[in-house]
């Protein structure tokens, strides 16, 4: 069921793996990175460090109480290091799930199932993207800027949070060679019309052949217009409330623009990444 | 060597391990391989397009989950393209859940999937998410029978009809599907329930109730299978709260033939293989040829004391 709308156009995508597995990972880091956001890393077999930009990992969760996480819970790969055989997840702790990862000590086991999902794709044509992340959503986005830059793509990244100190990522865009334009509420600079006067210039100066999005409603309505008006294809990475991560529950379904119509589908299965002119915001 | 085969109704498994409806899909087969289950059960189609129920449509509970997917059904030219196709390419017997509105909704798609390929029908009479706050032809005694001969009438194939917990007699219901030509029964389905988002003061399905399942049920379904088995004649495949080998064991020895695993899938994607395993090694280790020798091999000391001493057992 890899095409469960027919008669909907092709869309860019990666194949999804193979095979998925249940890893029986050890947790070697799970730390907080700043006020808001958590750092953990396990090391994994080879398998779960061949993962896709995009794609995700379905996290056995602790129980840590007798009404403890029953579902896994899903997350994007952050960072997958092969040489390490290591895997590194961002999250921020919001509810019984994150909690409960939260309390995983150096030593303890994690239970990653995947890889999972359809990440993001790049067009051989694109020679300079522009990926615009807000929070978390910039765990999501560092992998596929990695991913461009290995394949001779240029980078703009925009980066946008509440404020400078829990600012995620800039480094690591920077080690890319990406350019980086760093925006915060704090600041005043995040806002939607100063956003737009930044991406019209990056569209200007010829340097947004796609964009790539995650983590920000606001964010993805402007990407759309900019889109429509200019022609830029584009990508969103989604999140949704899982229980299988495998298409086969149907509750993370979210309806989508095809064709002129709307088709549902399933973010776990035909996602997470969909193209980003028929993500309908949330 | 033990012998897994089962037969359902007809239907010969190789071994008496399969999915729930509902908690499978070719997705799967990243994690499982396919050649190696009983049967695949797939979700419930339904001739109706259909999109599905409100979000949130999950939510979790102490060991189960609650539901109202809302069955969202692509409708038959998807099932004949798209479905049949896809569970071609395995040997494993496919059973194919059904659901309509009406008696002769359930009878013209009965007849329209007996086709080549397609090795038994699951009667899903019970869904509880479906129309007026519940309400299934599963809840009585007549309306099963209506249902169940119906689609004995216009399909040749085997019948199996999955039975809803929501009742006060499961088994009266059984024996009436049973007398209506059902070649097994499906025992059970999900039990309506509901939960409630203390913060926010709201449901926390989008549909207000849902389906209750996970290890949470299974005593209670343990019980129902063990009535049934004692109503009918027909096999019963045990379904409720299917986690590890311990719990389909429990399962067969109170009646069951065969068991579905389910809710349990979502969260170890493997566990039909791990149960199917420990199913071959209880028999190994307890010295049965057949698995078959494990069904309804419970053990029970009559008692001859009168139901009112039951009632007040502190006396």
């Amino acid at each position: 069921m890899n095409s469960p709308d027919p008669g909907a156009a092709p869309r860019l995508a990666t194949p999804h793996s193979i095979t998925a597995a249940e890893f029986d990972c050890q947790v070697i880091e799970n730390e907080a990175v700043n006020a808001e956001y958590m750092h953990i890393v396990a090391t994994a077999e080879p398998l779960a460090t061949s993962i896709g930009a995009g794609q995700f990992f379905h996290m056995l969760c602790p129980k840590d109480g007798p009404n403890g996480p029953f579902f896994r819970r899903p997350m994007s790969v952050y960072r997958a290091d092969p040489e390490a055989g290591t895997v590194a997840f961002l999250y921020k702790v919001t509810g019984s799930g994150t909690r409960a990862l939260a309390t995983l000590a150096p030593g303890d086991r994690l239970d990653l199932f995947g890889p999972l999902g359809v990440g993001f794709a790049l067009e051989p044509g694109w020679r300079r993207i522009v990926v615009v992340g807000r929070g978390v959503g910039l765990a999501t986005l560092a992998p596929l800027a990695e991913f461009a830059a290995a394949n001779g793509i240029g980078v703009t990244a925009v980066l946008s949070a509440r404020s400078p100190a829990v600012m995620m990522s800039a480094e690591r865009f920077r080690a890319i060679g990406a350019d980086t334009i760093e925006v915060t509420d704090a600041e005043g600079t995040s806002g939607p019309a100063r956003l737009e006067r930044v991406l019209r210039g990056l569209i200007a100066g010829d340097r947004a052949d796609a964009f790539f999005t995650c983590g920000s409603n606001r964010l993805l309505l402007l990407l759309q217009r900019l889109g429509r008006e200019f022609g830029i294809p584009g990508q969103v990475a989604l999140e949704q409330q899982m229980a299988c991560g495998l298409g086969m529950c149907f509750c993370c379904v979210r309806e989508f623009r095809v064709n002129g119509g709307v088709a549902h589908r399933r973010v776990c299965w035909d996602g997470p990444v969909f193209d980003l002119q028929e993500a309908i915001s949330w | 060597m033990v012998d897994m085969s089962v037969e359902i109704g007809g239907v010969r498994l190789a071994n008496p391990v399969m999915p729930a409806s509902g908690t499978f899909a070719d997705g799967l087969d990243k994690a499982v391989d396919f050649e190696r289950l009983g049967a695949m059960v797939i979700k419930t189609i339904t001739r109706e397009l259909r999109v599905g129920n409100a979000l949130p449509r999950v939510c979790e509970t102490p060991e189960g989950m609650l539901n109202s997917i809302g069955i969202p059904s692509k409708g038959m030219s998807y099932f004949h393209e798209e479905t049949l196709p896809t569970y071609a390419r395995y040997s494993t017997p496919l059973v194919v859940s059904i659901s309509a509105p009406t008696v002769d909704g359930f009878a013209s798609l009965a007849e329209e999937v007996s086709l080549p390929g397609v090795a038994a029908i699951e009667a899903n009479i019970s869904c509880p998410n479906l129309e007026e706050d519940g309400k299934a032809f599963a809840n009585e005694i007549a309306s099963t029978e209506r249902a169940v001969a119906a689609i004995r009438r216009h399909t040749s194939l085997p019948l199996w009809v999955k039975l809803s917990p929501n009742v006060t007699d499961i088994a009266e219901i059984g024996r009436a599907a049973e007398a209506a030509g059902a070649d097994a029964l499906v025992v059970a389905n999900t039990f309506l329930a509901m939960a409630v988002d203390i913060e926010n003061q709201r449901p926390r399905l989008g549909s207000i109730t849902g389906g209750l399942s996970g290890p949470a049920i299974r005593p209670i379904v343990v019980r129902m299978t063990w009535q049934c088995a004692r109503a009918v004649d027909i096999p019963i495949v045990g379904c409720g709260g299917i986690a590890t080998t311990e719990d389909a064991i429990e399962y067969m020895l109170a009646g069951a033939s065969a068991v579905q695993v389910g809710t349990v899938t979502f969260v170890h994607p493997t566990a039909m293989i791990s149960v199917l395993d420990g199913i071959e090694s209880y028999c190994l280790r307890r010295g049965y040829g057949r698995v078959t020798d494990l069904v309804g091999a419970l053990s029970v000391e009559e008692a001859d004391e009168t139901d009112m001493e039951w009632v007040d057992p502190l006396r």
